[in-house]
């Protein structure tokens, strides 16, 4: 086992640096100089000039790709066009918002899809499975922004129960935090949830139909033991590249949830930097997404091993 | 008779609601099978003899409507509420089905799934289930059976998973063994250990045996009594040695004589002409009249023949017992 994760961990590290040289090249190919948009209205030659040298922009492309690999292996990934900060810093700073708001929001979407997709699957045709049908279409049917506007409007409008947008650290202000986190990791967790429950409905009815269900079935074994041990167990392999997907997606940040609710994490970072031509802390947030994923994988292939004893890690 | 049937089925009935009507699996079957006794139920792909018994233990499937009596042990099943049926299920019949590949759940040890139904209704402990695993284990001939308790079933061969699947039936030290054509899917050598042991186990154990099969060598080697199938009903039923040597339905005959000779005598296989037909559209009277070698009475055709005695315990259901020469009754 440790030697597959040592391995892997190695393969990861060659993916990322595939991910470092395309974000480079396509960087490039984006119209826009991103030195004359940091001087604005400040613009003349010589500033310029000396702008691009300090960023090593008058260098070769090859030089300058290099120069910023190096830099990177030391955890230097340059310092912001806009603001002059280290990009590390700024990036890892909107870390916890974007992770806190990714994980509340599968977190909630878990815990409605699996009762819903289980009742849905084993009670299939019945009224839990329409009503579970109906939610999901509209889940995954009805646009997330639209679905975070009306919950502004009810929660924080109407009822007045929630705050409308803004971030509180969950290790300053637990109260807080949980207060704000909750209309965006709904909004988010619906989609979530409606994707899931299709999911997990269809590979549990999937999994009834096999054999071994009416063996256990034969058994004389409880319902609740058939579908938790026999049927979810196996339905539940397929279940979790989704559950990954779907976590890995929001680590890369919700852009147009953060933007709407003012969430400070990696999407919004992302938005804004693409605005100011903000390229090496738009480097940095991909590379980080990135890396998050090639993470959420590892842990994947791991659980996947431990779920399924045919497959062995080698 | 049905106080001492293990398991007794009157006038049992299967009808599947599909999507183009009502199909009409098991159209009124009555058969019993005493404690050692082994009865065989024999008959083509869909004559109804699995659905038959998985309809009697309360294992059809959702959409099917069952009626008629089934007695288990002597407690009417039919009316019982589902819960208690799981539970006389589960301690008084094992099963063991057609394909052990996928018949075992590929993400549980053997000794897991062995043990499970002993601790669900003999109320065994897990480490005592586990040692009864073992012994199990060991029953059923898996060698180093300690050690193979903790495998999965991906990592046994066919035959010794339905070795396995065998010890998982027999958990709870059943009063009864349905075995649905457990070596249609096995290789012929294995095929022939399997059934060795089942007759092994029944003999030591005195476990009554459903077998269901459409292997006439294997109904001739080890049942008492045989039941034919056709189209959802029994047309020809009693001891085996009756009905081997004396078979009165044209088609128990047709399906004797279409049996390969292992000897290599004749090149070409013999065959009944023709197909079954659709349980959504059963015929008013015999449903092999189209089929039977003995054609021409239009009587076959509208009326359906009653099940009669030809001799003790053996009936059969035709107008036309015993004619097996094809040529037209008079």
């Amino acid at each position: 086992m440790a030697r597959f994760v040592l391995r892997r961990l190695l393969q990861s590290c060659v993916v990322l640096l595939g991910v470092t040289l395309v974000v480079f090249l396509l960087l490039q190919l984006v119209p826009g100089d991103p030195v004359r948009v940091a001087l604005g209205t400040r613009f003349d030659p010589q500033t310029y000039e000396a702008l691009r040298a300090r960023a090593g922009l008058d260098q070769p492309l090859v030089a300058q790709y290099f120069d910023y690999l190096g830099r990177a292996l030391t955890g230097d990934l340059g310092v912001s066009f806009r603001s002059g900060r280290p990009v590390t810093s700024i990036v890892l700073e909107r870390l916890p918002a974007t992770l806190s708001l990714a994980v509340t929001a599968v977190v909630f979407a878990t815990l409605i899809a699996f009762p819903l997709g289980i009742l849905s699957a084993i009670r299939s045709g019945s009224f839990v499975d329409h009503a579970a049908r109906v939610f999901s279409q509209f889940g995954v049917s009805v646009p997330d922004f639209w679905m975070g506007i009306m919950g502004i409007l009810l929660f924080a409008g109407v009822l007045g129960w929630l705050p409308p947008s803004g971030y509180v650290a969950l290790t300053e202000d637990p109260a807080g935090w949980a207060s704000h986190v909750a209309l965006p990791a709904a909004t988010v967790g619906l989609v979530t949830a409606s994707i899931l429950t299709r999911f997990i409905r269809s590979s549990m009815l999937e999994v009834l139909s096999e054999d071994y269900v009416r063996t256990a079935e034969a058994k004389g074994l409880r319902t609740r033991v058939v579908v938790l041990r026999h049927v979810l167990r196996n339905a539940l392999i397929p279940v979790v590249t989704v559950v990954a997907v779907q976590l890995a997606s929001l680590l890369g940040g919700v852009i147009v949830i953060e933007v709407l609710f003012a969430w400070p994490g990696i999407g919004r970072l992302t938005y804004d930097s693409v605005q100011a031509r903000d390229y090496p802390v738009l480097q940095g947030a991909i590379l980080l997404v990135a890396a998050l994923f090639l993470l959420v994988n590892l842990l994947v292939d791991i659980l996947y091993a431990r779920l399924d004893p045919r497959i062995t890690v080698r | 008779m049905s106080d001492r049937a293990v398991l007794a089925v009157e006038d049992l009935t299967v009808t599947i609601g599909t999507r183009r009507g009502p199909a009409r699996a098991v159209a009124g079957v009555d058969w019993s099978v005493r404690a050692g006794e082994t009865l065989a139920l024999v008959g083509e792909s869909g004559s109804g003899k699995s659905m038959s018994v998985l309809a009697a233990t309360g294992l059809a499937p959702r959409s099917a409507r069952v009626t008629g009596r089934v007695h288990l042990l002597g407690t009417e099943l039919t009316g019982l509420p589902g819960e208690d049926r799981r539970r006389m299920r589960g301690r008084h019949v094992g099963f063991v089905f057609q394909d052990p590949m996928t018949s075992l759940n590929p993400v549980l040890t053997v000794g897991r799934q062995v043990t499970e139904a002993g601790e669900e209704h003999l109320g065994l402990t897990r480490r005592a289930a586990r040692a009864r695993a073992v012994e199990l284990l060991d029953l059923v001939g898996i060698p180093s059976p300690a050690e193979r308790v903790d495998a999965y079933p991906h990592q046994f061969s066919g035959g010794m998973r339905q070795r396995v699947v065998i010890a998982m039936a027999l958990a709870c030290e059943p009063d009864l063994l349905i075995a649905d054509e457990p070596t249609t899917a096995l290789d012929v050598t294995t095929q022939a250990q399997i059934v060795e042991l089942v007759a092994d186990l029944q003999r030591r154990l005195g476990t009554a045996v459903v077998w269901i099969t459409h292997d006439l060598g294997v109904v001739a080697g080890i049942a008492d009594t045989v039941a034919v199938m056709y189209a959802g009903r029994i047309l020809e039923q009693g001891p085996v040695d009756a009905v081997f040597t004396n078979p009165s339905h044209p088609y128990t005959t047709a399906l004797l004589a279409a049996r390969p000779d292992p000897d290599g005598g004749g090149d070409e296989l013999v065959t009944i002409q023709g197909s079954p037909p659709s349980p959504l559209d059963l015929p008013a009277g015999c449903a092999f009249w189209p089929r039977c070698p003995v054609r021409g009475a239009a009587r076959c055709e509208h009326e359906l023949p009653p099940l009669v005695p030809v001799a003790a315990d053996h009936h059969v259901r035709t107008f036309y017992p015993h004619h097996t020469d094809g040529g037209v009754p008079t």
